[in-house]
């Protein structure tokens, strides 16, 4: 017990030092190369014996019998039913004919691991989930809610066809770009709620602990395996009904989905795992 | 009271025969369970969330399991600090500061800490 005390005061000594606070380099020059390698250097350190893409696996990746059911999982996985209706969604042509292949490089596929990116005409992150909203939006098509089985489907398809490529972030030279980096980082550390939590609390300080019956995921590669197929509810998820989960357990009001600050804490949580795999769509206890 | 099904028949006699005096032990008793309640409700303390507690089922793992909380904090004045704002011991903790974010009311921490000492 006093060892596991010992060890979790050094690292929330290590990730303060590391990671968060960093008031006098926060207030000048953000510095998203030195963060990222920093980030990557502290959970490679906690976690030893973890080869960088086995981060992308979350919860499964932290203890050995739930690893041992996610790969029974993988045999039957219960993410095969989303991937064939995306797969289906994404061939089907809008009313006017176009598709979603039309909105995106390549025809969408294998572009997973660009997302987001900071669009420097608009000055904003442009997330997965919103660009295919705004493809949908510029064919006649209503958006669809992002927190539900139509975006996971979608989503859960253009994973699918990226799997194994790293992700692969960019801060382009704007200052706004930086700026977005920064105040999704910041957002990340920030402690809110009732329970005092921020994200950092649960996936830097505690990765790997039981909360309740959950076991927590690293931050490190926490966005590659998304969408998640989760047994506890009984369906799919797309990264905005898992943020906005994690903020309502922690008795915080959440934002909407893919309200700016969800989108830069996305761009920041992202860039922060460059070069791990895209490994989704994924599935979860 | 009545509904405590471990409350010894000698407290109970007790507590028929003097009905208006108060006897300190089963005050104790009933605040202690009150506390326990308190501290398992997933509404409330929940902490079972992070502590492994006697009599709790899926404790999880983020805190220390709490035991021998009598030896370890004699004085009850640490706990009531400690349930109250654990951040002020360890600004890093993930604990939740239950009585400065007004989770808990002082009556309830007090009752939690009733709870805490018969660990
Ligand atoms: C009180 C603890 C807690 C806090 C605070 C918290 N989360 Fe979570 N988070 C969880 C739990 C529990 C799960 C489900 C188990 C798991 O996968 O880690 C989870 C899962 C996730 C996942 C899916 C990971 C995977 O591989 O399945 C993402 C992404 C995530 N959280 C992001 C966030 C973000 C972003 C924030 C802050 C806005 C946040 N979390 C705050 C507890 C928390
Ligand atoms: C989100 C996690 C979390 C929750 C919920 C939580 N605790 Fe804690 N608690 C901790 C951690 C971690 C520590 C270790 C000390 C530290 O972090 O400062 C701790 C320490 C303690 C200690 C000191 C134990 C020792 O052996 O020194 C007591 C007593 C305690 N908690 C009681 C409670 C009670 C009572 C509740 C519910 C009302 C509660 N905790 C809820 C995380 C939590």
């Amino acid at each position: 017990m006093i060892m596991r005390l010992a060890i979790s005061f050094v690292s929330a000594a290590l990730v303060l030092a590391a990671l968060a606070a960093q008031p006098a380099i926060a207030a000048d020059t953000p510095n998203p190369v030195a963060d990222a390698k920093a980030f990557q250097k502290f959970f490679t350190n906690k976690f030893p014996q973890l080869k960088p893409e086995d981060f992308a696996n979350g919860p499964y990746s932290m203890n050995e019998d739930l690893h041992r059911q996610w790969e029974e999982k993988e045999q039957f996985p219960p993410y095969e039913f989303a991937l064939e209706t995306g797969k289906q969604m994404f061939a089907t042509p809008f009313k006017n004919g176009k598709t979603y292949g039309d909105c995106f490089p390549n025809q969408g596929i294998g572009i997973r691991q660009d997302y987001p990116y900071f669009d420097e005409r608009e000055g904003k992150v442009i997330t997965l989930e919103l660009a295919l909203n705004r493809c949908r939006e510029a064919n006649g098509e209503l958006p669809f809610s992002y927190v539900k089985d139509e975006m996971a489907s979608l989503t859960a398809y253009m994973a699918f066809t990226s799997r194994g490529k790293p992700f692969d972030i960019k801060i382009p030279d704007d200052p706004r770009a930086l700026e977005a980096y920064q105040k999704g980082k910041e957002y990340f550390y920030t402690r809110r709620g009732q329970l005092n939590f921020s994200c950092a609390t649960c996936h830097v300080q505690e990765p790997g602990e039981r909360i309740r019956a959950e076991i927590l995921a690293p931050a490190l590669g926490i966005l590659n395996a998304m969408p998640i197929y989760r047994s506890e509810w009984s369906g799919m998820g797309t990264i905005s009904r898992r943020f906005t989960t994690c903020n309502s357990q922690i008795r915080g009001v959440p934002l909407s989905p893919q309200d700016e600050e969800y989108r830069d804490l996305e761009y920041y949580l992202s860039y922060v795992s460059n070069g791990l795999p895209i490994s989704g769509p994924g599935a979860r206890p | 009271m009545i509904a405590i099904p471990s409350m010894r028949p000698i407290l109970i006699l007790a507590l028929l025969a003097g009905a208006a005096v108060s006897t300190p032990p089963a005050r104790a008793q009933s605040a202690a369970a009150e506390g326990q309640k308190i501290a398992f409700d997933r509404g409330k303390g929940n902490c079972l969330t992070c502590h492994d507690i006697r009599g709790g089922d899926l404790p999880g793992t983020i805190g220390p399991q709490l035991k021998d909380i009598k030896s370890k904090y004699p004085d009850r004045n640490d706990l009531v600090a400690i349930v109250t704002d654990e951040t002020k011991r360890n600004p890093q903790t993930v604990m939740p500061p239950f009585g400065r974010n007004r989770i808990l009311s002082e009556q309830e921490i007090n009752a939690v800490v009733d709870f805490l000492q018969t660990l």
